[in-house]
C-alpha cells in the first residue's frame, strides 16, 4: 500500500492513518471483528481532495454492505477525512483466507468456529465430501458435526458439538 | 411499447439494435433467472418443513437476489439513463423478463421446490463456469463471484434429492412427481435464442450447445443415485427468455413489485 501524504487542507494524512482508523469499523452482523479482521477493505487511495476505501462483499447478497460503507464514511468523516468515496470491487472475489490471525482468534472467543483453511466448497467433485470437522468453541471438543451448511448469515454453517451438546456456527470456508 | 421486430425475440422484448442493447438483454436474460427464482425461494420464509430447511431455503435465495443485484446495476450502467437496479426489478412488466419459465413455476410442496432448484443449480453451476471465461469482463467477475455461492446450492439440492427419492415411499413419489412434472421445461435453459447467439459471436456469451450434453449428463447422474426415473426428453416447453411467460410470473410480480408500484421511490 502506498504510505504517500495525502493531504486535506493543511491537514496531511497518510494512508497507514486512513488504516488505522478503519481498525474502529467493525462488521455489523460479527461485531467483534473489524472490517480489516474481515478482509474487506481492499485498498486506500487518494481522490482528488479526498480518500477512496476499496472494498469487495464477503457474499452477493451480503446485506451489510450499505452499513459498512456508511460506518467507514462516518469513521473517517469524524476524524476531518472528507470527501470519502467508498466504492465496491467484486474481483478477485471475497475469501476466508483473508481473514485476518487476530479475526480468527475473536472469532472463536465470540463462540464461532474460525474457517479451517482449504475446506472451501471450490469443487462440484467434492459434492458429497465429508464436511470439514471445526474444533467446538465452547469445549473445544473435535467431536462435532455439520447440522446445515446454511447459518445465521451467508458465511456461517450450523454445527452441532457432540461432546457438550451446544449447536455453535462455523464461518465456513470461501 | 413498440413492436418493431419480427422474431419471437424482439416481439415482446427491447429490440436489440445495436451492441450495447444486445449485452443488455443478455445481461438481463441472466439476473432474470436469479432474481425470480430468489423471489419464489423467499416465500418458503417461516414456512419450511424445518428450521434448517428454512435457513437454506432463504440463504439461497439471498444469493440469488444478490447476483441478480449485481447484474442490474451493470445492466443500469450500460444503459446509462440513470436508472438503478430497484428500478429494473420492480418497475419492468412481465413480458419484459426474460427468465426461464422453469424458475417461475410455482413452490408447490417441498420436493417441487428441491426438483426446481436442482435442475436450475446444475444448469448454473455449469453456465457459470462457462462465463468466468466471457471476453466482457464485468460479466466474468460476477460469475467469479457467483459461482462460490452456487457451489452450495447444488450440494444442498443434489443431496436432497437423493434424499428424497432414496428415502421413504412417500418422499419418492412426491420427487418423482415433481420430477416428471418440471422436466417440461428444463430444455429451454440450454437453447440459444438470439441473444445468446450474438453474444456467443462476441466472445461474450456462454456456448449453451457446449454445456447442454453435460447438463443432462449430471442431472441423469443425479436421479439414478436417487433411483429415479429419468424423463423422455423432448419436446420442451419454452418462451420465458423470449419475453413469454407463464401466468405465474404475473402473480409472482404483483406481490414483488406493489410496493414500488403503490408508493413509487418509497425507502425505509
Ligand atoms: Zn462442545
Amino acid at each position: 500500500m502506498d504510505a504517500a501524504g495525502l493531504s486535506w487542507g493543511r491537514m496531511v494524512v497518510t494512508t497507514d492513518k486512513i488504516w488505522q482508523l478503519l481498525e474502529s469499523v467493525s462488521d455489523p452482523e460479527i461485531p467483534v471483528l473489524t472490517v480489516l479482521d474481515m478482509g474487506i477493505v481492499r485498498e486506500v487511495k487518494s481522490f482528488g481532495d479526498g480518500v477512496e476505501v476499496v472494498i469487495t462483499p464477503t457474499y452477493s447478497g451480503c446485506p451489510a454492505m450499505k452499513s459498512i460503507e456508511f460506518s467507514i464514511i462516518a469513521e473517517l468523516e469524524a476524524n476531518g477525512i472528507h470527501p470519502v468515496k467508498v466504492t465496491t470491487v467484486l474481483s478477485p472475489s471475497w475469501t476466508t483466507d483473508w481473514m485476518s490471525e487476530e479475526g480468527r482468534k475473536k472469532l472463536k472467543v465470540y463462540g464461532i468456529a474460525p474457517p479451517i483453511p482449504g475446506t472451501n466448497a471450490k469443487r462440484i467433485e467434492a459434492l458429497f465430501s465429508e464436511a470439514p470437522q471445526p474444533e467446538c468453541p465452547h469445549c473445544g471438543a473435535k467431536n462435532t458435526k455439520l447440522v446445515s451448511q446454511f447459518g445465521s448469515t451467508a458465511c456461517k454453517a450450523l454445527y452441532q458439538c457432540q461432546d457438550c451438546k451446544e449447536p455453535f456456527d462455523y464461518f465456513k470456508c470461501h | 411499447m413498440q413492436h418493431s421486430g419480427k422474431s419471437p425475440d424482439t416481439c415482446y422484448l427491447i429490440p436489440a439494435t445495436n451492441m450495447n442493447q444486445s449485452l443488455i438483454n443478455y445481461t438481463l436474460q441472466i439476473a432474470d433467472n436469479n432474481l425470480i427464482l430468489g423471489q419464489r425461494l423467499s416465500e418458503w420464509c417461516g414456512h419450511a418443513p424445518e428450521l434448517e430447511i428454512d435457513i437454506a431455503l432463504t440463504n439461497i435465495a439471498l444469493d440469488l437476489i444478490g447476483q441478480s443485484r449485481n447484474l442490474y446495476q451493470y445492466a443500469a450502467e450500460l444503459e446509462g439513463k440513470g436508472r438503478s437496479e430497484d428500478d429494473i426489478a420492480y418497475l419492468r412488466d412481465s413480458s419484459r423478463y426474460r427468465n426461464v419459465l422453469l424458475v417461475e413455476q410455482p413452490n408447490e410442496d417441498f420436493a417441487y421446490t428441491i426438483a426446481r432448484q436442482f435442475f436450475f443449480d446444475v444448469y448454473n453451476h455449469l453456465f457459470y463456469q462457462e462465463l468466468t471465461k466471457s471476453k466482457d469482463e464485468r460479466l466474468a467477475e460476477i460469475a467469479e463471484k457467483s459461482l462460490k455461492e452456487i457451489n452450495y446450492h447444488i450440494r444442498f439440492s443434489s443431496e436432497w434429492m437423493i434424499r428424497l427419492g432414496d428415502g421413504t415411499k412417500l418422499s419418492h413419489e412426491k420427487i418423482q412427481t415433481a420430477v416428471d412434472d418440471l422436466w417440461d421445461f428444463i430444455g429451454e435453459m440450454t437453447l440459444l435464442n438470439d441473444t445468446d447467439r450474438e453474444m456467443l459471436s462476441n466472445g461474450i456469451g456462454v456456448d449453451l450447445n457446449k454445456i447442454r450434453p453435460l447438463y443432462f449428463q449430471k442431472v441423469k447422474e443425479i436421479l439414478a443415485e436417487a433411483t429415479l426415473n429419468i424423463p423422455v426428453e423432448e419436446p420442451f416447453q419454452k418462451g420465458g427468455k423470449n419475453g413469454i411467460h407463464s401466468e405465474f410470473l404475473g402473480h409472482l410480480l404483483a406481490e414483488m413489485q406493489w410496493m414500488q408500484r403503490a408508493y413509487p421511490g418509497a425507502e425505509w
